[in-house]
């Protein structure tokens, strides 16, 4: 199958403008009232933690005042109810820190599993296109690296960001209220070190996008060496993929090295640009202390008068530029895991945002039996009989028992606009009748059965499924009724009993081991080390391939469909093998429609069709005899003169 | 453990000392500033000299462009020495690897190899860059900062000795009991997250028998349970910033009280307002690095299994001995008294007893069912695998006395689960012989039946091949792997199901071209289809892992049961159409 597969070169898309807006939103949307008690113990937290800095500043000056005295009996009824009203603010402080702390770390979980849930979910709508055309790493790392990155953001920037600007505008207005000249000082330290925190930061993001690059391509090199390992000793060839592996570990180290060297420096750079700016403070309040220049500030124009700066304005300050600094430093840290959790928020809408697969169908698929008029009804009885419910648009409902006739007329598709794989397709299998493909690899086999189970909608033409037009008939329900084997098989981590049983969730154990052992796939399930409870894992990687296929068409059968689609399912199974899951099968059949698709000719010979394609076209069509005797493609093919590449 | 891991810094020591020369001048310096700022306060309430002031400024702001310097440095070399370390160990890791047996590889599957070349290395090197840059800074902060409190603070640094405890305490508690909550998250999350990988590769059958619902209600049930978890263990560690808040509120409050009341009553003469401020700045440095010590155990203890996971792909034993004889003879194989086991704990041997002799130059074709070890017979004639009983002989050597990469280049195998790698046609083909001239690169593909379909490719030899060959088809890929293997030139050539996408008769026309040019080469091959051994000389029928008979074409159909039985199948019934090639 040609799969349009569009190039990843461009590396990782930078995050869209308003993704943060839209986390924020869903933040509130999802925690309405636990996100705003959060944010108001953040506010309470930060303000309560700036505060203390100006009792702090007038017990020194008490101290100050009193040392002289040394009565501290007299001294300390001013000040111990400073300290006691300091003491407070840190017990409001703490329970603030506590409740926002625990209160995020459960809203962060919570979010994420949100998160987690709506892409999945979403995942699971989405059309078998989206997986064609998606790499699965790239699919996959949505939910580890953007999660990661989304968790570092809601659980760490975002209440950083909140808590270091509100101090920010405490610590600002309190500087204010003291003394603007000493206020302008500070504002101009901040200011070089927004430009290094932007220079430095923008540095440090190139490279760790570039490191990021490298690593997907470090990676792959690996992926593919370790998937290789036995062909490489088969050739010997362990010395070049250490040399090739060497240049490429190096490109990863120089990247690796150069981002981590960014992000290391910023943070002693602030730091130090803080002692600094400590200094002009002291340099700059010194001058004016000697000047005796005029102050000004909040505290002066209240007062309505100007006075000379003192010096237990200076020291105050000078703590409070440190705390400030302290916090330009904290924000400038986590530029880094924003850029990086806003990136991955904007790949994660993009899952939830995709087009999901449209199902306009109405008619279903219920249980039946028959009345004794002879009529189908409905009924919630498992009865082993099925039928197709149609409702008509006069408000009448019919019903049609599921036999399993197929018909497509003229049927056009193509995977992408102006390339047409299939040309013209008309073909009909009655129930009970086994439908073969034969053809070269891109000749369009798998496209048809693609095309009956609407993985891929046609262009033009008509499938009918029992007389019904099969965009009438919901998804789910005509899955249900195609039973499908593929030639790459794919069984999911559980006990072979939990995968057979995947065909039909309410098949009891006897009904999963007769499906078994129609597949012929008893035999050997008996003889694993604890037999039908035996778990799996990793795609069954403990079994051989024509195991899996044996589990998988038992899979199959236990949904007991009355149509079957078999793309190469026995492709890795010795014939012998194959010639008792070929009678379990035909048994099951019996009376049921099968398609099937395969390279050995000795698998469909028995085919009640055979069609031939070519290029997207049937070019012949008929019983093996009838093909045998046109001496055609098919006579070719069968004696081995022409090749089904 | 550390010890091994460690050795692996190799070349990057120099850069790793060096973060720890300037991180230590680093601390120093940080830990005079405020021994410095105290002073200058202090003059600054004495008498406001510019002249004094300037000084002291001066110092200071001398002091921050050392540290900021150190700083620099400390971060530059810090992250040169954790990438370089991290360089080293995929170096080894991937070296190693290539060092392995089969049986080794088989130990590891390769996504586990992956997870270990990548996540794993990631994180020791973040763990690593984190250690260097605090491991001595942080003790010598603390030890500094508390010989200074002493020193300036006297009395007043008595708080330490209640609050240094209690954090010690508080953060030992905390990551003991959230350690073991992430290590169990940990485990769920890679758990959830494979079941993901699981669903988006199985999304056909997920949707081919609609289940969708049910998987997302798996998934849903898997997901809630993590965020519980998740939850729980985020919350223990959420105690740590609270904790720490309440060190410093208690010792702010401690030297407030204590100091004011020691100040007036001694009238400023044991310790005056800038010691107090100084003592704040100290105990602020003494309880940051030990957060930051905490830290660290957290990182370790986190990064611990990566350690483990690290340290057992490099302390994996290759379990195969090389020896020096390099020279191969012919290409004869025998097997004396064989028999195999893949785990000295299955309980069936893969092989029992298998006596066969096969000449040099002879075509040899096996057949069998499915698991009936026709591959593990044939893995063990280039030592992919060692014989767990009996002897196997190539050339009428034993091959364990022979040098490993000698014996696999006189012994080509195509194996069943063959692979090409991204790159051209040609370096593909390359592999068999890095040497091999464009003519040699043609010759090999025309005996592989493989240079006609290339040379219809617009770019020919040079076409790219994508990462695990998916635009050429299977037949193809089968092809010119086995060219591949012909360019070395082998003395035996082992095609283990290598035909098996391939048409009959092109199949026929490959087996026709070994057979002309190049007859003194022993020919063993796997296949699926009589027809592909039925002209062998000889052919080994296997059942079970036993030779159930030998012998050719026609002796198998009159005294091998199993034989007839296969041919009968594949030539279904007196439907004699099929197989008429020669």
């Amino acid at each position: 199958m040609k799969k349009p597969m569009p190039d990843f070169k461009g590396g990782r898309p930078k995050a869209k403008k308003g993704s943060l807006k839209r986390i924020i939103k869903l933040l509130i949307r999802s925690y309405p009232i636990l996100i705003p008690i959060a944010a108001v113990c953040i506010i309470i937290s930060s303000v309560t933690a700036s505060l203390p800095a100006i009792f702090q500043q007038q017990v020194l000056s008490d101290i100050g005042e009193w040392v002289s005295t040394g009565d501290w009996v007299s001294a300390s009824k001013i000040i111990l109810p400073k300290i006691t009203i300091l003491a407070s603010l840190y017990f409001f402080s703490l329970c603030a820190n506590i409740c926002y702390t625990q209160l995020m770390a459960f809203i962060t979980q919570g979010f994420l599993n949100k998160m987690r849930r709506a892409m999945f979910e979403k995942m699971q709508n989405l059309p078998i296109r989206y997986f064609d055309t998606n790499r699965h790493g790239d699919i996959m790392s949505h939910y580890t690296n953007d999660i990661d990155a989304l968790r570092q953001l809601v659980s760490q920037a975002l209440p950083t960001i909140l808590q270091c600007s509100i101090l920010l505008v405490s610590v600002l207005s309190i500087m204010l209220y003291y003394s603007l000249w000493l206020t302008l000082t500070v504002l101009t330290g901040v200011v070089l070190m927004l430009f290094v925190t932007k220079k430095v930061g923008s540095g440090s993001a190139k490279y760790f996008i570039r490191q990021q690059k490298s690593l997907g391509k470090t990676e792959g090199y690996i992926q593919e060496m370790m998937t290789g390992q036995k062909v490489i000793k088969v050739f010997n060839h362990e010395k070049r993929c250490i040399e090739d592996f060497g240049k490429i570990n190096e490109e990863l180290f120089q990247d690796n090295f150069r981002a981590h060297a960014y992000a290391n420096i910023l943070g002693p750079i602030i730091q130090n640009i803080g002692n600094i700016l400590y200094v002009l403070i002291a340099l700059v309040g010194g001058m004016l202390l000697i000047t005796k220049a005029p102050n000004i500030g909040i505290s002066t124009l209240v007062a309505g008068a100007i006075t000379v700066l003192t010096i237990d304005v200076v020291i105050p300050f000078l703590n409070m530029a440190k705390q400030f600094t302290g916090n330009v430093n904290q924000v400038s840290q986590q530029i880094n895991s924003i850029a990086m959790a806003l990136a991955g928020a904007s790949r994660i809408f993009e899952l939830i945002d995709e087009e999901p697969e449209a199902d306009e169908g109405y008619v279903t698929l219920v249980n039946a039996e028959i009345d004794e008029k002879g009529n189908i009804c409905e009924t919630q009885k498992h009865t082993g009989k099925w039928a197709w419910k149609h409702p008509h648009s006069d408000g009448s409902l019919s019903y049609t028992a599921l036999a399993g006739d197929v018909r497509l007329t003229e049927v056009d598709f193509a995977y992408e606009e102006g390339k047409t794989v299939l040309h013209d397709i008309s073909l009909y299998a009655e129930p009970g009748q086994k439908i073969a493909f034969v053809g070269a690899t891109g000749a369009g086999k798998t496209t048809i059965t693609n095309l009956l189970n609407r993985f891929y909608d046609i262009e033009d033409g008509k499938i009918r499924y029992d007389g019904i037009n099969i965009n009438k008939i919901k998804k789910s329900d005509l899955r249900k009724s195609l039973g499908l084997v593929l030639q790459e098989t794919n069984l999911f981590t559980g006990t072979v009993m939990e995968n057979i049983r995947y065909g039909n969730l309410d098949a009891t154990d006897e009904e999963c081991i007769t499906a078994a052992k129609l597949a012929g796939a008893d035999d050997f399930i008996t003889r694993l080390p604890g037999g039908y409870d035996t778990e799996l894992s990793n795609n069954g990687d403990n079994l051989s391939q024509g195991q899996r296929q044996l589990i998988a068409i038992a899979r199959a059968a236990v949904a007991d469909p009355p149509v079957m689609i078999l793309d190469e399912a026995t492709s890795s199974i010795d014939t012998r093998t194959e010639q008792i899951v070929q009678r379990g099968m035909d048994k099951l059949m019996e009376g049921r429609t099968t398609f099937v698709i395969a390279h050995r000719l000795s698998t469909v010979k028995n085919s009640d069709v055979i069609m031939v394609l070519d290029h997207g076209r049937i070019i012949e069509r008929g019983s093996h005899e009838e093909l045998i005797a046109q001496k055609g493609k098919y006579y070719q093919l069968y004696t081995g003169a022409f090749e089904l590449e | 453990m550390i010890k091994k891991l460690l050795s692996n810094v190799g070349e990057y020591k120099k850069p790793t000392v060096l973060t720890f020369v300037f991180i230590i001048a680093e601390a120093i310096i940080e830990c005079l500033i405020p021994f410095i700022t105290a002073n200058l306060v202090n003059q600054m309430k004495i008498a406001i000299e510019m002249k004094t002031l300037l000084t002291i400024g001066l110092s200071l702001v001398g002091m921050a462009i050392a540290s900021l310097l150190c700083g620099f440095f400390a971060g530059y070399t810090s992250a040169k020495a954790a990438a370089g370390f991290a360089k080293n160990l995929r170096k080894a890791v991937f070296g190693k690897i290539q060092e392995y047996s089969f049986e080794n590889i088989d130990k590891f599957s390769s996504s586990s190899l992956v997870t270990r070349l990548t996540t794993d290395i990631t994180n020791i090197q973040m763990s690593y860059m984190m250690s260097i840059r605090t491991a001595l800074r942080s003790p010598m902060m603390f030890i500094f900062s508390i010989i200074m409190a002493y020193i300036m603070g006297g009395a007043l640094a008595s708080t330490f000795v209640v609050v240094i405890p209690v954090l010690l305490f508080g953060l030992f508690f905390i990551s003991r009991k959230a350690m073991p909550a992430f290590r169990r998250v940990f485990k769920k999350y890679d758990k959830l997250n494979e079941s993901v990988e699981e669903n988006i590769r199985a999304m056909r059958v997920v949707k081919g028998f609609s289940r969708e619902d049910y998987e997302k209600e798996k998934f849903g049930n898997a997901n809630e349970d993590i965020r519980a978890d998740f939850t729980k263990a985020d919350r223990i560690i959420a105690f740590n910033h609270p904790l720490m808040q309440v060190c410093m509120n208690f010792n702010m409050i401690f030297v407030l009280t204590v100091g004011s009341k020691l100040i007036i009553e001694g009238m400023g003469s044991t310790i005056d307002v800038g010691q107090i401020s100084a003592m704040l700045t100290y105990g602020m440095q003494i309880l940051m690095s030990l957060m930051m010590v905490s830290m660290i155990y957290v990182m370790l203890t986190m990064s611990w299994e990566s350690m483990k996971r690290i340290t057992e792909v490099l302390s994996e034993e290759s379990t195969l001995k090389t020896h020096p004889v390099t020279e191969i003879r012919n290409g004869s194989v025998e097997f004396r008294d064989v028999s195999f086991k893949y785990s000295s704990k299955s309980k069936k041997p893969a092989l029992s007893d298998v006596n066969l002799s096969i000449s040099s130059g002879m075509t040899v074709g096996i057949i069998g069912g499915t698991g009936s070890s026709k591959s593990t017979l044939v893995q063990l004639i280039p030592r992919l695998y060692d014989a767990s009983t009996g002897t196997v002989y190539v050339g009428g050597v034993d091959v364990k006395c022979y040098d490993i990469k000698s014996l696999r280049d006189s012994v080509a195998m195509v194996l069943q689960k063959n692979q090409l790698f991204s790159g051209t046609i040609k370096e593909n083909l390359r592999w068999g012989n890095e040497n091999a001239t464009d003519e040699e690169l043609i010759e090999a593909c025309k005996l592989a039946q493989a240079d006609d379909f290339v040379s219809s490719f617009p770019d020919g030899y040079d076409t790219f091949i994508e990462q695990g060959g998916t635009n050429v088809s299977g037949g193809q890929k089968q092809r010119l792997c086995i060219a591949r293997a012909l360019l070395k030139k082998p003395k035996i050539l082992i095609l283990d199901d290598s035909t098996s996408a391939v048409d009959t008769k092109t199949d026929a026309l490959i087996r026709k071209g070994f057979r002309e040019y190049i007859p003194e080469t022993t020919k063993i091959i796997i296949a699926q289809r009589i027809s592909s051994v039925q002209d062998a000389d000889m052919i080994i029928v296997l059942d079970n892992g036993r030779i159930s008979d030998t012998g050719t074409h026609t002796e198998l159909l009159e005294s091998s049961e199993i034989y007839r039985e296969i041919f009968e199948q594949q030539t279904n019934g007196g439907d004699n159409d099929e197989e008429t090639n020669a």
